[in-house]
């Protein structure tokens, strides 16, 4: 048998404005419990929802940005459930007439390929607060800091057949709502957060199987690991002659599985009904052009463009314009030392290394993109060789300062005074009386390779300064006219 | 159509809602009578009638994304039954 996984996803973008969605209390992330809770937040009566228009802006952007019909009019609906980290009894979100309609991303696979995958929609509704249960007996504490945070839920459709299909679908969503400015993107924050819809079926087979929901995975890893493992859990259960429940799962990463959270309870449950403290929304044809005029360039144009301007190779494309502030890292190095090729080896290269190694974001990273570009110009002007500068560069990201400085300050100018080299490969040869015997009896066609030794010797003795063109043109040179 | 006694338990579960067990037959006597109600609206040809989302024939007005709310913690603390290390204390719900 033949089993095929059909896989849906809901993403939950944190919008990144700075008030709330219905109130003008902060969103700021980290603060102390509760401070960012004011009486809309909190239900208290008498209290009414006001709509944050920038929340409005950035949904209609991510539309345009997904090729989607945008909703003249939207209705914000309540969706009714009872939990202490809601207090107003019902969250507000949009069911029936959502911001964005149906639209589209094109996904690119491992192999190259690409595969287009449906968006459903995309709807504005408020985030809930937080709920801490282990930290006082028989008691739970809330703070409601994040209810009222404007999130943006992106739904797909069920267009996808593996876990590396979806995870290609959540990298593309995450890139494009970050180069649209509309969400940091943080997932470790929780600023964006992933549901997956798994389900089986035989192959061939029309009819969708049972599926299953897993909740708020935090990690493009943990998608991945989640989905891959949800899918043989339900095989193996149909296997063995099971069936798959319907239900809420949450991903255990420590243990690298599945979880039965609750059953989900009927969608009608939630008694959905238009809510009449808001009204409805009505943008028209000029608001919706505004909006697109002021779109920035997104990660499929400046893929495009990378490879046209600079010539860069589709995966390093990929890779580059895959997050704004790298691409625009990228560029600002590129331009600084006029080499494109360069630029992306190094920030691709060392740079991605410190970063990974260190769990810093490109913002973040101590080395600023006119600092790399100014050593990468030193390496294109021969002052140092590209090992040298990866020397310089650590000095960079420990202690700062530009490259000219630490070049000077560490006297790390490369050797490129013929003087000075012929001087140091004749100490070598001198010292290497077996070596050069060896060179002199070897073959011609074998000499080639033993010019490596000297080559390591002189390098050594320069302490990696000596320009390496140079020494190996003079040591061939003085080598072969021993023979 | 009519509620019996299994819906007016699960709808006043939904809603946490404590029912004295004697109410219940009256309850569904009354929600019925609203269900009636509504069946009764039904009937009515409203094909050549938009829907309405809201009774004012009005749209929503919008906010400029600015921070106005300044940390009233304390003072909205005051009127919590129980607060901790800044946090609203809730019985415990975990499921």
């Amino acid at each position: 048998m033949e089993w095929e996984a059909v896989i849906g996803l809901e993403i939950h973008a944190q919008l990144a404005t700075k008030s709330k969605i219905f109130s003008g209390a902060s969103t700021a992330f980290g603060a102390e419990p509760n401070t960012q809770a004011c009486a809309v937040d909190l239900a208290l009566p008498g209290t009414l929802p006001v709509f944050n228009e920038e929340a409005l802006r950035m949904a209609v952007k991510f539309g345009l940005a997904v090729d989607a019909e945008i909703g003249r009019k939207s209705v914000f609906d309540r969706k009714n459930y009872f939990y202490p980290d809601l207090p107003k009894g019902y969250q507000t979100s949009q069911l029936f007439h959502p911001i964005v309609g149906v639209g589209h991303i094109d996904i690119t696979l491992e192999d190259g390929s690409e595969k287009r995958i449906g968006v459903t929609r995309a709807h504005l509704e408020e985030d809930a607060g937080k709920s801490i249960h282990d930290e006082f007996p028989g008691m739970s504490g809330i703070d409601l800091n994040r209810a009222g945070t404007p999130l943006l839920e992106i739904v797909s459709e069920p267009d996808m057949r593996s876990a590396e299909e979806a995870v290609a679908y959540v990298r593309k969503i995450h890139s494009i709502v970050t180069s649209l400015g509309i969400c940091d993107g943080n997932m470790a924050e929780g600023s964006f957060r992933c549901d997956c819809n798994v389900s089986v079926r035989l192959k061939g087979e029309e009819e969708f199987g049972t599926r299953t929901e897993t909740k708020n995975i935090n990690s493009f890893r943990f998608i991945e690991k989640a989905i891959i493992g949800e899918i043989e859990r339900q095989i193996d259960l149909l296997e063995d002659g099971g069936r798959v429940v319907q239900e809420t799962r949450l991903y255990d990463a420590d243990k690298d599985e599945t979880r039965s959270m609750r059953s989900k309870e009927e969608a009608n449950d939630y008694r959905y009904f238009p809510c009449p403290d808001l009204l409805p929304i009505e943008i028209d044809d000029s608001y919706i052009d505004a909006v697109r005029d002021s779109l920035p360039e997104l990660p499929d144009a400046r893929k495009a463009r990378f490879i046209e301007e600079y010539k860069l190779s589709d995966y390093d494309a990929m890779v580059l314009s895959g997050d704004r502030n790298l691409a625009d890292y990228f560029e600002t190095v590129a331009k600084a030392a006029n080499d494109a090729k360069l630029a992306a080896n190094w920030v691709m290269g060392e740079l991605s290394k410190l970063l990974n190694q260190n769990d810093t974001d490109i913002k973040d990273s101590p080395v600023s993109a006119e600092q790399l570009g100014g050593l990468l110009e030193r390496i294109k002007d021969n002052t140092i060789s590209g090992k040298i500068a990866k020397q310089v560069f650590e000095v960079m990201w420990n202690e700062g300062g530009t490259a000219d400085e630490i070049i000077e300050a560490k006297g790390l100018k490369q050797v490129t005074d013929s003087g000075a080299i012929e001087k140091i490969v004749d100490d070598v040869i001198a010292n290497s009386g077996p070596q050069v015997e060896q060179y002199i009896n070897a073959e011609p066609d074998k000499r080639g390779k033993m010019i490596g030794f000297f080559m390591g010797q002189v390098m050594k003795a320069s302490q990696g300064k000596a320009n390496p063109g140079q020494v190996q043109g003079v040591l061939k040179k003085k080598l072969d006219a021993l023979v | 159509m009519s509620l019996d006694r299994s819906d007016v338990d699960k709808i006043a579960h939904l809603a946490r809602l404590q029912i004295e067990e004697q109410d219940a037959p009256e309850y569904a006597q009354n929600l019925s009578n609203i269900l009636d109600l509504v069946d009764q609206m039904q009937a009515v040809d409203t094909s050549d009638v938009l829907p309405m989302a809201h009774p004012l024939d009005a749209v929503q007005r919008l906010r400029s994304d600015e921070v106005t709310e300044a940390n009233k913690r304390d003072a909205l603390q005051a009127i919590a039954p129980q607060v901790e290390k800044g946090l609203f204390q809730v019985p415990k719900v975990i499921e």
